[in-house]
């Protein structure tokens, strides 16, 4: 993250060679988000209105976002392994069970491969239109056959977000960023493309309890993995969002905050 | 001076107006409209013209691949040169050439090349390149590993030609038990390998200081005499002087009985131009990862449709340019000679036709090339002493100090006079 909104700081955490750029907001339990496979802008009403609750955490996955780009990760449960060791190096999220995670996207899968790699690690999970998983009927949409704006517009189920959110017409500089990205995403997730094929088998063993969220327009992810995440892991329930596409916590963000806010609030002391 | 005939073996029978209504004539433009007949047909009228080409005189005949694409017709390069192997003399059969990220098996990519070499009885030069943006995606390989996978396949293929078997490979992205391959070249110490290129710095500096020759396709004066200052820059921190044997040139030159036909054949260049040739697709051509860092705010640009394909430019500039040349033998020498004078090649590879030119005009532009322009060519090669690395005598490589020749061959001349060895 370039610029860093008021309320945040951002700090870089050495991580398996790695300096790893963190933002954090609030205070309250700790809440680890993770960003979709474009990145994310540095300030997101999301962000702001789950900061008013919880201790916010936004990592940027090694290699996004202009982070430094190890060479040796080559698939999403490197990721998923980096963003683990990096919770042990943070005060308020050391102890197992305590930090819960938001997943967006990309983000989910990653979160998704967390939880099965240490099943007791978080308190509560919240996937939100995760990739992960091969859809029985559909597609993940594959950004590799369209242009970055194309992708990223597939994403919004109103057009005018993304408007807002990156101009109708955006920067080169925010092009640059995104071809960045999805270089990144190519050298960890390029074929089989968005999925682990291991990832239903492993999913039974995770424990806490986990809400997954959906956009009801979602056209990147199907609906449908919606469906076989909420089936395959043993606690979980599915809650789609109408009016939303993929990205919904730029497009809802604060029927999502609160959604979050009340998952993950349930069952505190 | 070595002079290799070209064609990219364009389908040219498919549907144009199909094309421009999709918007791309590449990767997802439907293979419906294929059409197999005409395919055979065409296959068979490009090996005739190949043929032809040795007969007139041609030292090489230049072939390549790409796939998906109508704007060439040759998805595997190995089996076209097989073929040559076994139906022509005398011609070098020169690939230009085998995309080596796109291999799975480098191992058997070397044991292919290997029975071409013994069937032509060692008239092999094994180009290696990196493929197109697209042909990335058509086969399914990560294009952000796409260099990586050039120089690790490139060094196992060599080491599979070289160095007797068996061995171990743990790579980073090729991993074998056992490289063993019967097969190896008859050229010892290995065939030649030119790299071809048109853009990437990067290629450029690894092929000067592989010290392998370089190919520049279809590149402006300008922007050829660039690549030839950095090659002759890396070549001299290497430890060699650069000049003529390492340069290599496809120039699209259509040659005909008079200016007319000639340049309205030469219009059929700018059948599918886009990317090289095709009516490209700005994505598909450049896939994140696939090229140099220092070139991506261009090709993010071109990829929304905020800038032309930084290679790309209108028919009346490239004639203008010398990009393409085309005309009768007597004022097309003129033109040829300038592009030797300021560029000083000593391979040129000749692109006589694309598109819709029939197979009667492309064989009598191969005959004028033959009877009339080659001979003058190399005169002029003669007196601007551009000597190519078989008659100069070059080196294969940095690594292998002495030239290619068959292996009875070399045992002969070795017994005769030994080699010098460094």
């Amino acid at each position: 993250m370039s610029t860093i909104a008021a309320g945040w700081i951002s700090e870089t955490i050495p991580i398996a060679g790695v300096a790893m750029p963190v933002a954090r907001s609030g205070d309250g339990p700790p809440l680890l988000v993770l960003h979709h496979d474009i990145g994310t802008l540095d300030r997101l009403p999301f962000y702001d209105a789950l900061a008013r609750r919880f201790t916010v955490l936004v990592p940027s996955h090694p290699g996004y976002d202009g982070s430094q780009r190890p060479d040796w990760i080559r698939n999403v449960r490197d990721v998923a392994a980096v963003h683990q060791w990096l919770l042990g190096e943070l005060a308020i999220a050391r102890a197992p069970g305590t930090v819960s995670v938001v997943g967006l996207g990309f983000g989910g899968w990653i979160a998704a491969e967390m939880a099965t790699l240490a099943p007791r690690a978080f308190r509560r999970i919240v996937l939100v239109g995760a990739m992960g998983l091969k859809p029985d009927r559909g597609e993940i949409a594959d950004q590799a056959l369209v242009s970055y704006i194309d992708y990223v517009r597939l994403g919004f189920a109103d057009q005018r977000a993304f408007d807002r959110l990156y101009g109708a017409d955006p920067t080169t500089g925010q092009l640059e960023h995104w071809d960045l990205n999805r270089e990144m995403t190519f050298r960890i997730a390029w074929k089989p493309y968005m999925y682990n094929p291991a990832l239903p088998h492993l999913l039974g063993g995770v424990a806490a309890p986990t809400l997954v969220v959906w956009g009801r327009d979602d056209r990147i992810v199907p609906l449908e993995c919606g469906e076989r995440f909420a089936k395959a892991l043993p606690r979980a329930r599915l809650e789609v969002v109408e009016g939303a596409g993929h990205f919904v916590e730029m497009e809802k963000p604060d029927a999502l905050a609160q959604l979050v806010t009340d998952f993950v609030r349930q069952g505190e002391a | 001076m070595h002079l290799m005939y070209f064609t990219e073996q364009p389908m040219s029978a498919y549907p144009e107006e199909e094309g421009r209504t999709f918007g791309a004539t590449a990767l997802m433009f439907s293979n419906r409209f294929f059409d197999p007949a005409a395919g055979s047909r065409l296959y068979n009228e490009y090996l005739e013209h190949y043929r032809l080409a040795e007969a007139v005189g041609f030292d090489g005949i230049m072939l390549n691949e790409h796939h998906n694409a109508p704007f060439c017709m040759q998805a595997k390069c190995n089996i076209f040169a097989s073929i040559l192997a076994a139906t022509t003399k005398r011609v070098k059969i020169v690939l230009l050439g085998n995309p080596l990220p796109l291999a799975d098996n480098p191992v058997r990519l070397a044991e292919e090349l290997a029975m071409i070499d013994m069937v032509s009885r060692g008239r092999l030069v094994s180009g290696f390149v990196r493929g197109g943006g697209q042909e990335q995606l058509a086969t399914g390989v990560n294009p952000a590993f796409n260099r990586e996978r050039f120089e690790e396949a490139h060094e196992l293929i060599v080491k599979a030609w070289t160095q007797p078997g068996p061995f171990r490979w743990e790579g980073t992205h090729y991993q074998h038990r056992v490289v063993n391959p019967w097969a190896v070249p008859l050229q010892k110490p290995h065939p030649r390998v030119w790299i071809p290129g048109v853009l990437s710095k990067e290629t450029i500096v690894w092929a000067a200081k592989k010290r392998y020759p370089y190919i520049a396709l279809s590149t402006a004066i300008e922007a050829t005499k660039k690549i030839w200052e950095l090659y002759d820059q890396v070549a001299a921190e290497t430890g060699y002087a650069g000049g003529p044997e390492y340069r290599g040139y496809l120039q699209r030159c259509h040659v005909a009985e008079t200016e007319e036909k000639a340049m309205e054949n030469a219009r059929q260049f700018m059948w599918m131009q886009g990317e090289f040739t095709g009516l490209a697709h700005p994505v598909w051509s450049t896939p994140s990862g696939y090229f140099s860092p220092s070139v991506r705010t261009a090709f993010v640009e071109y990829a929304v449709g905020r800038r032309s394909n930084p290679r790309g430019s209108a028919f009346e500039d490239q004639i203008k340019n010398q990009m393409i040349v085309a005309g009768t033998p007597k004022t097309v020498i003129p033109k040829l000679r300038r592009l030797m004078e300021e560029t000083r090649p000593s391979i040129l590879g000749f692109w006589g036709a694309d598109g819709f030119v029939s197979s009667e005009d492309t064989k009598t532009c191969i005959r004028l090339m033959g009877e009339e322009v080659l001979p003058a060519l190399r005169e002029i090669g003669k007196e601007l002493g551009l000597w190519s690395p078989f008659e100069a005598n070059a080196p294969v490589s940095m690594a292998f100090r002495e030239p290619a020749a068959p292996a009875h061959e070399r045992a002969a001349a070795r017994h005769a006079a030994p080699l010098e060895v460094s």
